[in-house]
């Protein structure tokens, strides 16, 4: 698909997605109504008294659910494609080096002992973050080498430390008391977006764009890093050190994505390898599309995980999979698309 | 643009790889490196391409230390075809050409017309222009090699290193190669196998073995049966070829060992 017409339909598709996102929900408002709240909201023009119940329906709860469904799937999609990069592995996704299941057991704590609670509400993504953070200096520290951080090493490494802490996770689901904080914890290891409001999205926006920023910089420097570290270093790039610089934009990035979603899986996998198919293997093209195309798909996962059970909601984790799997498989198929040779 | 090895010396967790080699390639020289497997000429070569440090002495590319210049600069002057050039993604044979002018592009800059023309040129300069859209995994060994070479000479360097550029691919595209590298114009190290190759056509011929340079010369002064039966273990005889009288080698079978 030519590049232009593609980031052309989805740089448009994005900002309709977040309006649809904000339309459509369990209680039923009409069109006209979101778009007045919008505009409302967007300009801070008045709203009658008896449309305060819908208004924060539609502003306070479903616009900030949306626009935070875009930076996880942005932050995520981008991810995928650097950590496929920099360990050189078509199967390689944002968890594969542990720091999601390192903030599980952070955000574990919270949600079934209490732990943190002087926080308040931020005490669930703090934990979260800071034990993604915990979990990367220790992934990094053990995949270190004289040589820099090696991609076998590191995958095995953060692998390994993923099983660990998916255990101390269990353990604690486990010990938990109260089935309701059993569930919920459930929920956060899928992934959900239903924590979702304004004071989330500077945050992780902030890390998501510094780290499209770098990435974006980079991006030629990963083309030769794909290729190998011997050819990298052959056309004048560090290996050692683009790794070294992955590793803490994907960890950071990573680890405040995860704080405020959970680890909603599969989109760092599938859509690195969607926008490959579409645009080529390319770096340059690849993270342009990617995040955009992450964004989306995300926003309408959401809208989705909201509505087919509504009043009740799925995780996000569980749909991502069952509509992305599926998916996957077909254009897998129908496409001359190589997965690294395989 | 000559290149000089300067006691160069490589130490591995305690293991002397490459010790005290001292070599060189004058200006549109090719320069072979041949050894047993082992013996120090990737690790050397390495040090050469900047993919390892070495522990001790230098590299010099027109009399200036190579370790000491920028790596992108590094790499405007000298270009490499290592052994780890697979692509674990599919990228198309234009996107692997492009990438040889990155050490010239600014991180954001745009791909200029420039670069668009020298890309075009140095693929059809190795006969691979009508690859330019098809996947580099799709290759032949043949053509991806043509295609690295391609990638090579889009980086414009002055210096190109080879490491066992002949590998897996059949006695054609051996040649073909060779030829092609030769046909550059550039100053050329390369560590080859097969001793015949390397007797046709290199300028100057260093064999390495154990981490050490044990001769160095033209072709014909160099592989004696008593260096090929020292340092390779085999029995060699020595003849000229029928048409050019350039050296050539003929290698016995190893004694057939007792069964029991």
């Amino acid at each position: 698909m030519p590049l232009p017409l593609l980031l052309a339909g989805l740089c448009l598709a994005l900002p309709l997605s977040l309006v649809c996102g904000a339309a459509l929900g369990a209680s039923g408002l009409s069109w006209a109504e979101v778009t007045r709240y919008l505009w409302a909201g967007l300009t801070g023009g008045a709203i009658g008294p008896d449309e305060v119940p819908a208004y924060t329906i539609v502003w306070e709860l479903r616009l900030p659910r949306a626009v935070l469904a875009a930076v996880v799937g942005a932050g995520l999609s981008a991810i995928g494609v650097a950590v496929q990069a920099m360990v050189r592995n078509a199967l390689a996704d944002p968890f594969v080096l542990g720091i999601s299941s390192g903030a599980a057991v952070g955000a574990n704590a919270v949600l079934i002992f209490g732990a943190m609670g002087a926080l308040g509400i931020w005490a669930l993504s703090t934990a979260a973050f800071l034990s993604a953070l915990l979990a990367m200096l220790l992934v990094y520290a053990v995949a270190r080498t004289e040589r820099g951080l090696t991609p076998l090493r590191l995958v095995l490494t953060g692998t390994a430390m993923y099983y660990g802490f998916s255990a101390v996770t269990t353990f604690m689901v486990f010990a938990a008391e109260r089935g309701e904080a059993a569930r919920s914890a459930m929920m956060w290891l899928l992934g959900s977006l239903s924590g979702a409001n304004w004071a989330a999205v500077p945050i992780a926006a902030g890390a998501v764009l510094a780290g499209l920023a770098h990435l974006g910089w980079s991006a030629r420097r990963l083309n030769a890093l794909a290729m190998g570290d011997e050819t990298a270093a052959a056309l004048g790039v560090d290996p050692g050190r683009l790794r070294k610089e992955l590793f803490l934009v994907s960890a950071a990035v990573t680890g405040a994505v995860v704080a405020v979603s959970g680890a909603i899986g599969f989109v760092g996998l599938m859509v690195p390898h969607a926008a490959r198919m579409l645009v080529g293997a390319d770096h340059r093209r690849l993270l342009a599309v990617a995040p955009l195309a992450g964004a989306v798909l995300l926003i309408w996962v959401d809208i989705l995980s909201r509505v087919v059970l509504a009043p009740a909601e799925l995780p996000v984790g569980v749909l991502t999979a069952v509509i992305g799997v599926p998916c996957f498989l077909l254009l897998m198929r129908r496409r001359a698309y190589s997965f690294g040779g395989i | 643009m000559r290149i000089d090895i300067d006691a160069l010396t490589v130490e591995i967790a305690g293991a002397r790889l490459v010790d005290q080699v001292t070599l060189g390639a004058a200006d549109g020289q090719l320069v072979g490196l041949v050894g047993p497997n082992g013996s120090g000429k990737s690790t050397l070569l390495r040090c050469v391409y900047r993919a390892l440090r070495p522990s001790a002495g230098a590299v010099r590319i027109g009399g200036e230390d190579l370790h000491s210049l920028s790596a992108r600069e590094g790499a405007r002057r000298l270009a490499a075809l290592p052994q780890d050039a697979v692509a674990e993604f599919d990228f198309t044979v234009a996107e692997i050409v492009a990438m040889g002018r990155l050490p010239h592009q600014g991180p954001v800059a745009r791909t200029s017309d420039e670069d668009r023309r020298l890309c075009d040129e140095a693929l059809a300069g190795v006969g691979a222009g009508h690859l330019a859209e098809r996947g580099f995994l799709t290759l032949s060994g043949g053509e991806r090699q043509r295609v690295l070479i391609a990638r090579a000479l889009a980086q414009q360097p002055r210096v190109l290193v080879l490491d066992e550029p002949t590998n897996h691919l059949d006695i054609a595209h051996q040649l073909e190669v060779l030829a092609l590298v030769r046909d550059s114009g550039l100053t050329v190290l390369t560590a080859l196998h097969d001793l015949n190759l390397a007797a046709l056509h290199c300028d100057l011929v260093h064999v390495i073995d154990g981490g050490r340079i044990v001769a160095s010369g033209a072709p014909h002064t160099v592989l004696t049966t008593e260096l090929l039966a020292d340092v390779f273990g085999v029995r060699a005889h020595r003849v000229a070829h029928p048409e050019t009288g350039a050296l050539q080698l003929l290698f016995d079978l190893p004694p057939a060992r007792p069964t029991s």
